[in-house]
């Protein structure tokens, strides 16, 4: 066995034979010729010719990649027509009294040498869509055969690099995967390859072509890139399942995606997501979230070495609530305390952080670092569907307070001529037994609840989360902290407010039913839950 | 004669995708040359490869020239084009 490591694109493994892609032959001569009409005349109809077959392979992709990804074959069309680019062939025909192939080959070479020399990764990429449309120029100036594979069934296709009109000529039934020696990540073959579910790896190395034969065994794994190469049982046995697992995976999300969170019986629940960041917003929508339930603003101050500027935390909530595109985004307000520190905070050692100085405590104790996080949230609502939610709630003073503070801030903002948008959502964490005790003077006052199971559990069992010896007392399916999550539902229901977990527990698939029968209206799990969720949820019957 | 100064505001700058869009539909008007400046560069905007190789960025200012029939409609619809990233 030999392995070979590249960059893969396309997170799947395939096992299969290898088939070696034999390229056009486009090798060119300089030939002195007089009459250089009759060449400008073989260029143009080489160039309708490349053009139809163009025009083919654009509807191929079409059907196979869409319209997005076929596009690039209407821009080569497209390419075939530049100015500069012809009116270089032309010149050196005209000139250098030289055949068309050659003109050719050298506008090509400059052009792609031009995209190379660029400081920028994507159009350096580019020099490989001219050598693809001038190789099929000259191909049908020559009259040679396209290029392709020679060997039966299956196969595993590998190149020195692939153009994307020789990616998507290929028949994509017969493909399991795509290495290649060279070729960028950036190159239209490792989209395609993405877009065509197929796994690849790209900059297997040259190493890697030397060594291989058409019929070869290998296994490519696309999610680390590497190239197994007549492998031995172990390996193959530990891909296969790897292989397994993914495509059980995929299978899930094939069969859930953009399916609705419904019951047997016809009760819906809506699944969001927890993030803590806004590059993980990929992959809320990956999963088919329906919104983001818990975005943790803590990133913001642990990322800093100073307090966050209003405009910089602005910039980070208008990105999230676009790319969400109007579905809901809750965004917790700061939630530090001893047990997260940050630095420039300075907050004193504590005998008990669990129970210390920490979240809403500081916001309603420094209210400047809380106003600038409102200010920003607020100016950010108007591109989006957002909901705010204040952590470590224990008392109605302390939401009459806040409640105070956000009227102040959107006052202000109004008297700035700022836009804000007049449906923002307010809601509380129930995650201290106080706050789900007198849930019922607290719901009316608020949208909405969201149950932080974490933290509602160690403080109702009086268990510290952190500590390993006492996980035997930690029941995190105790009846108290089950009837505390009740209560709040039922009072919030009662008062017009919604209610949601964005604990671990809503993602603990043996409590779905639970949840549902206590009338919870939204679960929120890391995003790679979501679907696993929404399977439970929809194998579940209240009814009965 | 009519010009307008527009800022790129596609993520990854004006790539492959919008070059394209914009080359498509400068082709669209023959009688009227559209010149872009931007980089320091002149750049017809019908050469789809000449746009990419200004290599425009997002954020970078171009400077778009019409002359011809409905000069003014199609500085507005090029003009247009960018504000709106190239439907990207």
């Amino acid at each position: 066995m030999v392995k070979f490591t590249g960059k893969g694109v396309y997170g799947a493994v395939a096992i299969g034979k290898i088939s070696i892609f034999k390229k056009q032959d486009v090798t060119v001569k300089r030939v002195h010729i007089n009459d250089t009409d009759a060449e400008k005349a073989r260029v143009k109809s080489a160039k309708e010719a490349s053009t139809e077959q163009l025009q083919a392979i654009y509807e191929k992709a079409l059907k196979e990649v869409g319209e997005t990804n076929a596009q690039i074959f209407e821009i080569h069309m497209m390419m075939l027509e530049d100015e500069d680019y012809n009116e270089s062939i032309e010149n050196i025909i005209e000139t250098q009294k030289v055949n068309a192939e050659y003109a050719v080959a050298v506008t090509a070479d400059n052009f792609a040498e031009m995209f190379s020399s660029m400081d920028d990764a994507y159009m350096q990429a580019r020099a490989a869509d001219v050598k693809d449309i001038s190789n099929r120029i000259i191909a049908n100036l020559n009259g040679t055969a396209a290029g392709g594979t020679d060997t039966e069934g299956k196969m595993i296709v590998c190149a020195d690099d692939l153009a994307p009109s020789e990616t998507v000529s290929l028949d994509k039934d017969r493909v399991l995967a795509f290495v290649t020696a060279h070729g960028s990540s950036n190159s239209h073959t490792a989209i395609l390859a993405r877009n065509m579910n197929i796994p690849a790896v790209i900059g297997a190395g040259d190493d890697f072509l030397a060594r291989i034969n058409d019929g070869d065994e290998a296994i490519v794994d696309g999610f680390t890139g590497e190239v197994f190469l007549n492998p031995d049982d172990a390996t193959k046995e530990r891909l296969l399942s790897k292989q397994k697992a993914d495509e059980e995976k995929k299978r899930l999300l094939q069969k859930l995606k953009g399916k609705e969170n419904i019951t047997l019986d016809g009760t819906k629940i809506n699944i969001y997501a927890n993030i803590g960041s806004v590059d993980n917003i990929g992959a809320v929508l990956l999963n088919d979230a329906g919104g983001i339930g818990l975005f943790r603003s803590e990133f913001l101050y642990l990322e800093n070495s100073s307090y966050p500027t209003e405009e910089q935390q602005f910039t980070a909530y208008k990105r999230a609530l676009e790319s969400m595109a109007g579905k809901k985004v809750i965004i917790r307000t700061l939630d530090i305390g001893a047990d997260k520190q940050v630095d420039y905070f300075e907050l004193k050692k504590e005998e008990n952080p669990a129970l210390g100085y920490r979240a809403i405590r500081i916001c309603l104790t420094r209210p400047e670092i809380f106003r600038t996080q409102l200010r920003a949230l607020f100016r950010a609502s108007v591109y989006g569907n957002l909901g705010i939610m204040f952590p470590m709630i224990t008392s109605v003073s302390e939401v009459e307070r806040i409640i105070a503070i956000c009227g102040e801030v959107r006052a202000e903002l109004k008297t700035q001529g700022i836009a804000y948008s007049e449906s923002v959502e307010l809601g509380i964490m129930i995650e201290t037994p106080a706050a789900a005790i007198i849930s019922d003077k607290l719901a009316p006052m608020v949208d909405f609840f969201s149950v932080g199971t974490n933290d509602l559990t160690q403080y109702t069992l009086a268990c510290d989360r952190q500590n390993p010896d006492i996980e035997q007392f930690c029941d995190t399916h105790h009846e108290a902290v089950l009837r505390l999550i009740e209560m709040s539902a039922e009072n919030a229901h009662k008062n017009g407010a919604w209610i949601g977990i964005c604990g671990e527990l809503a993602a603990d698939t043996t409590l779905t039913e639970t949840f549902l029968r206590m009338g919870i209206d939204e679960l929120s799990v890391s995003p790679t839950f979501v679907l696993k969720v929404r399977d439970a949820v929809r194998n579940i019957d209240l009814s009965t | 004669m009519v010009k307008k100064t527009v800022t790129v505001t596609n993520e990854q700058g004006l790539h492959m995708r919008p070059a394209g869009v914009l080359a498509k539909a400068v082709k669209d008007h023959p009688d009227c040359e559209v010149i872009l400046y931007a980089n320091g560069k002149t750049i017809k905007a019908k050469a789809p490869m000449q746009i990419m190789a200004a290599g425009m960025k997002k954020g970078c200012e171009v400077e778009i020239v019409c002359e011809g029939a409905d000069e003014q409609a199609v500085l507005d619809e090029i003009a247009g084009m960018f504000e709106a990233g190239f439907g990207e």
